[in-house]
């Protein structure tokens, strides 16, 4: 008897369904696979399998018994954790008080910290689950709050568990131990379920893969027989070139030039520590890492966002330390933020005013104090059509607009112009296939162009794709610079988790 | 993380559609015929007749073209005063010290407006000289919690709040104490400044109903505000703080200048208020109580225009008319004339509580078109 | 967009280099030009015999002062002060108590300075710290009200018009039904005040966490129908009953500890709310700290998707506290009228509300530091007070009782401003929670 069981699921949205007639299907120590690109509607089904949505049709059978979840209570209930791609802990809360919210052990009326904290530590014993009870939680790395939500999970005696695109933020040393925990937890009895939109760890952890794709389920079938090639066929639906195909890059003089930088976080830490890098124009450097290595305050202080505690920057020969984003940008500067939404655009404004957003100034934008709207307009209906923008008109909310459409609005802006170099983090993050196929065909124009780029990206399969050269971000100074045909996964994966030389 | 995007349908413009998108014109307005359902309750509870009430209160509003120009009179430093409020909304300031603000500015003016000097130039230089006074004083007022916001954080809510009972203070002073005498008319019988120069006074409209060239001036403001917002740059950059705090450092743009900006330029908009109330009302002075209430109710008048600078008008009328009525009301039904500060407390409600009418009169927002500025002004302490 | 802090395990921290003008930075270089000033004061000081009191009877303490020779000393010391907070790189802790010290010795230094340039020869020192606690009371109830709204993540800046309306609802239950007959109609009517309390923070609650509207503006309206309402309900229903000053809670005794010599009666003996308040201090810790429910409000403010992900009905609890704090606000309305004057004047409440709320942000969200700052502003008040029955004279002119009275508000502005640094409020306060579906 399959431990959980879907049957015709749809769950609709305004303006979308999400899920559309699903089936699936987990038995007892089974590691299933649930993949898809970005805005498939695996989350969503998971989210409605952990009682946070409520189907619109269909059923889920646990242990063979139907269920109806109205609450996650419930699904936690029936033996049900989820652990989320954005981890829902609470950051100033120590790591006992996390693990036992909801379900809190007492002594009369007071919750019972210590048996809380004994309780932590006996999980954390049985499952190889390293956490201290009382760090607080705000403190603790990527990979330790992960470890606390899987014996948040555990310790609500969860049977079945769901793990939202978990590797998303691990480096490859750290995908490779958790891999382990998985099994070992599976080897304990439990059953789980995986969400990812990366083949790679499709085969080398699944039984069983489902490929989502649109909302409905297009494919469900033992991992043995697949390959990256026919993963990703199914999940896209047509063939898929995995590498952008892209000339010798034939860099020119030095554009960015970084000396001895360092920068502090919101919260006073230092995070850039010492980090010295140069770009050309003509090629791409591609920064890889993962995230928390300073990778927004770098980009931030570059772009004129963030002061620099000491070191320079160095753009076209000027030297551009502590300048204001708009005298940076005035030099030619684009800037592709990693947080799109909040930084690059206003959701509530029109597309054409969005598109002059860090421009308005300029002279052929407004005219001493004045907004030319016409020439808003104009340049608005100009953008949208080179970069395919789907919209009805230029006026219309860019909140409103999807993901892929948005990126490509802060794209339009930030190509737009006499462009010399460009600043790009992040640039795919939760972007359907096509979506990241059109801006990295962007990118690498620009780059041909003659125009030098600095890529940031979390992502190793797009730096490896895309840049010319490859350096590696790691506790805020760069670890390594190679050029591309140096850099193989292995060793950047090593250098991700800081081994290896130091440049 | 992003939905699939199907290619959006064209809008079109069915008789549906048109009624959605009016949402902004028709929710106020449902919500004050429903602030008025709310408060017949009030009115029944105290043993009137709501009809006879509401009756009264709109004769003693509009009855006659003299009340007409009355309520008008009344409404114009509400225009003022709401649209300093207005403008703070913008950038995502919540201004509450318009009356501290609006006080400070008619001290000014009060002061200046009985130099000796001013009696003999002509009014066209004494008038807008005694209106920049007043926008001084107001600038003052305004710049202070402006630059404590920006530069330490402290909440705007609470430091103009505190600065609003400190202005009153500071008025109540002036303009009380015989030893020293400051402001204070020696031969006036119950304690007020000294009468300002009449060639400082704005030139009545209409004989005997208050209503004086202020209108125009608030009018005139209204537009101007509306324009800058709208149409400059400089708005722009308002508008965008006042949206996204982080999208405007992304562009560039200088977040606390634009908060120091827009609360002094808030604090000016109400000291030009108060100024235009000493010299346009009939007897050119104040007194230590004059104008409680219309910094309070300004904020009020502001939330119901949704803090548009051309909404503020009608907005400002509505509430000026509900004043005016109201000693007719209390004359014909024989209610407090606080009745009309509960019915005007409930139409905040119910405006601020959009998602009630909304779900009573099963008004949607359509998506992707433009229904006006969103109902969220200000965002916990976070600023 | 995720809020996963992200340091290596092992990753030490770093201390910012920058050389940011902090607030213990601020507070030194005030007082250093305060001590300056002081020292400049000292020597106009008139030599007069002023005597310090502490406490009541025969045998409490008198400390004879030299007015002159105490003010320089008060000046050095904060001259010493400042210099200590701003040498913090070396000084460490002792800065801060140093900045605490001066703060205290502010109380000193304007008693003798008002007793000398006054018209009496010596102050009691007790009754002006009764005078404070008792005068914090409505401060620190209003304090702890917007602590449980926000600590769930409800900004309540309504407090003031609970407080308003629990007063003027609760003197008219008082005067209407009770007819102003003391005794048993009082504690009723303060069950009234605390349950119209209550009955706003309902309505709070609906309006922004079931009808998601800005959680400011609810609390706007709150204060405008408080108004509306009492100014309604004062007019129509309390003068034409023709309701004086009347009576008033009646004080109570603590056996035992107040018959402590000197200071015992005064410290130990009060009115029945403002005793309750210590109580309400001590449960409200005890509650938000100790209990699992407490724990899960205080979850709910930061992440209440988090919480909800736990099976926790994040709204019903955001209601529950919102309530809460509306009750303890109705108690603090129940103050003005009941406990206190004994009657109910138009907008008596004063902007209480409002100082309540710059308590709790001093306090950072914390029961007892906001206590210490409701105390702060009682302070000033009771100061303010003390200088004005004192007779202070400067060049000749009385000191304006305004500015007395305005000194409550300048010092909140001074404290929002220098004093709160990076007061951090609970994750979540203001946002709208939007349930999943």
């Amino acid at each position: 008897m399959p431990v959980l069981r879907v049957r015709g699921l749809t769950k609709r949205f305004p303006g979308v369904t999400a899920n559309s007639d699903v089936d699936l299907t987990l038995h007892r120590g089974e590691i299933l696979c649930l993949l898809g690109e970005n805005g498939a509607g695996k989350s969503t089904l998971m989210n409605i399998v952990f009682g946070l949505y409520q189907p619109d049709e269909g059923q889920i059978e646990v242990q063979g018994h139907p269920v109806a979840f109205s609450s996650s209570a419930d699904a936690i209930a029936s033996g049900i954790g989820m652990v989320h791609q954005h981890f829902q802990l609470i950051p100033v809360m120590t790591v006992a008080e996390n693990v036992v919210l909801g379900k809190e052990s007492r002594r009369g009326p007071f919750l019972d910290i210590d048996k809380a904290r004994a309780e932590v530590r006996e999980l954390s014993r049985r499952y190889g689950l390293d956490v201290d009870p009382d760090a607080i939680v705000g403190d603790l790395s990527v990979g330790a709050q992960q470890r606390v939500e899987l014996v948040k999970a555990l310790y609500r005696d969860a049977d079945i568990l769901i793990l939202d695109e978990p590797t998303a933020v691990l480096t490859p040393q750290e995908v490779v131990e958790f891999f382990d925990v998985v099994r070992s937890l599976v080897e304990s009895g439990k059953s789980v379920i995986f969400i990812t939109h990366k083949l790679r760890e499709v085969l080398a952890v699944a039984d069983t893969v489902v490929i989502m794709r649109a909302g409905k389920v297009v494919a469900a079938m033992p991992a043995s027989g697949a390959t990256e090639q026919s993963l990703a066929t199914s999940m896209v639906g047509r063939e898929v070139g995995f590498e952008v195909t892209k000339g010798l890059a034939a860099p020119g003089q030095v554009v960015l030039a970084v000396r001895d930088l360092q920068v502090a976080d919101d919260r006073g830490h230092t995070t850039v520590r010492g980090l010295e890098l140069e770009v050309r124009s003509g090629e791409i450097l591609g920064i890889a890492g993962v995230e928390g290595n300073g990778q927004r305050e770098l980009v931030e202080a570059l772009a004129g966002m963030r002061t620099p505690l000491a070191g320079s920057v160095e753009i076209l020969g000027h030297d551009t330390t502590g300048w204001s984003p708009r005298r940076v940008e005035m030099l030619g500067v684009g800037h592709v933020p990693e947080d799109r939404a909040k930084h690059g655009l206003v959701g509530t404004y029109p597309i054409t005013d969005n598109l002059v957003l860090n421009r308005y100034h300029r002279r052929q934008f407004s005219r001493r104090f004045l907004l030319d709207r016409a020439a808003m307009t104009r340049n608005a209906n100009d953008l949208i059509q080179r970069f395919d923008v789907r919209t009805p008109s230029p006026h219309v909310l860019a909140g409103t607009l999807s993901g892929g459409n948005q990126q490509k609005i802060v794209m339009a802006r930030e190509l737009s112009g006499d462009l010399r170099l460009l600043l790009v983090a992040q640039p795919t993050r939760g972007l359907d296939v096509g979506s990241i196929e059109f801006i990295h065909r962007q990118v690498v124009e620009r780059r041909d162009a003659g125009v030098a780029v600095l890529l940031v990206s979390a992502e190793l399969d797009e730096i490896l794709s895309l840049a010319d050269r490859v350096g590696v971000l790691y506790r805020g100074t760069l670890a390594a610079v190679m050029d591309r045909a140096d850099a193989t996964r292995e060793k950047i994966g090593l250098l991700m988790a800081g081994g290896g030389e130091v440049a | 993380m992003s939905s699939p995007s199907p290619q959006p349908k064209p809008p079109r413009r069915s008789l549906l559609e048109t009624y959605f998108r009016l949402a902004p014109v028709t929710v106020p307005l449902y919500a004050i015929l429903v602030a008025c359902l709310a408060g017949s309750l009030f009115i029944l509870g105290a043993g009137a007749n709501p009809l006879v009430a509401y009756g009264a209160l709109l004769d003693g509003a509009l009855g006659s073209p003299d009340r007409i120009a009355s309520t008008v009179a009344r409404s114009t430093p509400f225009i003022i005063g709401a649209l300093a409020v207005a403008l703070g909304f913008k950038a995502g300031l919540f201004n509450i010290g318009a009356e501290g603000q609006l006080l400070l500015g008619a001290l000014t003016a009060a002061w200046v407006g009985t130099w000796s000097w001013l009696a003999g130039t002509p009014p066209l230089l004494a008038v807008p000289f005694v209106l920049v006074a007043g926008v001084v004083g107001g600038m003052v007022w305004g710049f202070i919690p402006g630059v404590l916001k920006a530069r330490t954080g402290a909440h705007e809510v609470i430091t103009t709040i505190m600065l609003n009972a400190i202005a009153l203070g500071i008025a109540s002073f002036l303009i009380t104490s015989r030893d020293p005498a400051l402001l204070i008319d020696d031969r006036a019988s119950t304690p007020h400044t000294r009468e300002v120069a009449a060639s400082v006074r704005l030139p009545t409209l209409v004989e005997g109903t208050g209503l004086h060239l202020g209108i125009v001036l608030a009018l005139a403001l209204c537009a101007a505000t509306w324009f800058v917002l709208q149409r400059t740059t400089p708005g722009f950059e308002i508008r965008t703080v006042g949206v996204s705090r982080e999208a405007a450092r992304y562009a560039g743009m200088r977040v606390d200048r634009t908060v120091i900006v827009v609360m002094t330029a808030s604090g000016a908009l109400a000291g030009i208020a108060g100024a235009a109330e000493v010299i346009g009302s009939g007897s050119g002075y104040l007194t230590p109580g004059a104008f409680t209430n219309i910094g309070f109710d300004s904020i009020a008048i502001a939330l119901l225009a949704r803090g548009n600078p051309l909404a503020v008008v009608p907005a400002a009328l509505l509430w000026g008319a509900l004043l005016s009525g109201a000693p007719l009301m209390q004359v014909e039904a024989d209610l407090s004339v606080n009745l009309v500060r509960i019915v005007q407390a409930l139409i905040i409600l119910f405006v601020a509580a959009d998602a009630i009418i909304r779900l009573l009169f099963r008004i949607r927002a359509p998506r992707g078109v433009d229904v006006g500025e969103p109902a969220v002004f200000a965002r916990g302490w976070g600023g | 967009m995720s809020t996963t802090t992200t340091e290596r395990d092992e990753a030490p921290k770093l201390t910012p280099a920058r050389p940011r003008s902090t607030r213990t930075n601020n507070l030194g270089i005030f007082f250093l030009m305060l001590g300056a000033c002081v020292l400049w004061v000292s020597g106009r000081v008139p030599v007069e015999d002023v005597t310090l009191v502490f406490g009541l009877g025969d045998l409490a303490p008198r400390l004879p002062i030299d007015p002159p020779n105490a003010v320089l000393a008060i000046g050095l010391l904060y001259l010493v002060a400042g210099s200590v907070a701003l040498a913090k790189r070396w000084t460490g802790r002792y800065a801060t108590v140093a900045l605490v010290a001066a703060a205290v010795l502010f109380v000193p230094l304007i008693l003798i300075l008002s007793v000398s340039l006054g018209t009496a020869s010596q102050t009691n020192l007790l009754p002006l710290l009764t005078e404070a606690l008792r005068l914090s009371t409505p401060i620190a109830l209003g304090a702890l009200a917007g602590l449980w709204c926000e600590r769930a993540g409800v900004v309540n800046i309504g407090i003031e018009g609970m407080m308003l309306a629990s007063a003027g609802v609760g003197f008219t239950f008082y005067a209407l039904v009770g007819g102003a007959a003391g005794g048993g109609w009082l504690i009723a009517a303060v069950l009234v005040s605390v349950a119209v309390g209550g009955l706003l923070g309902l309505l709070h609650a609906a309006l922004c966490v079931t009808f998601r509207t800005d959680q400011i503006i609810s609390g706007v309206a709150i204060n405008l129908l408080a108004i509306g309402i009492t100014s309604f309900l004062r007019r129509q229903v309390l003068l034409p009953l023709g309701v004086g000053t009347g009576v008033t809670l009646g004080a109570v005794e603590i056996p035992l500890l107040s018959s402590i010599p000197v200071v015992g009666e005064a410290l130990f003996t009060g009115k029945p709310i403002f005793l309750t308040m210590f109580v309400i201090f001590v449960l409200t810790h005890l509650a938000l700290f100790r209990t699992p429910w407490g724990l899960r409000v205080r979850a709910v403010g930061e992440k209440p998707h988090a919480a909800e992900t736990l099976g926790i009905n994040v709204i019903r609890t955001r209601y529950q506290s919102v309530v809460l704090g509306g009750l303890i606000a109705g108690l603090a309305g129940a103050w003005f009228t009941l406990e206190t004057v004994g009657s109910f004047e138009d907008l008596m409440t004063n902007g209480t509300g409002f100082i309540a709320l710059a308590a709790l942000i001093f306090g950072k969200w914390r029961p007892w530091p906001a206590f210490g700052g409701a105390l702060l502003f009682g302070f000033a008040s009771a100061l303010g007070s003390r200088i004005q029955l004192l007779g202070v004279e400067v060049s000749g002119f009385p000191v304006p009782s305004q500015f007395l009275q305005a000194l409550p508000y300048v010092v909140t502005i001074v404290v929002l401003a220098g004093a709160i640094g990076r007061a951090v409020p609970p994750a979540a306060d203001g946002v709208p929670y939007e349930p999943s579906r």
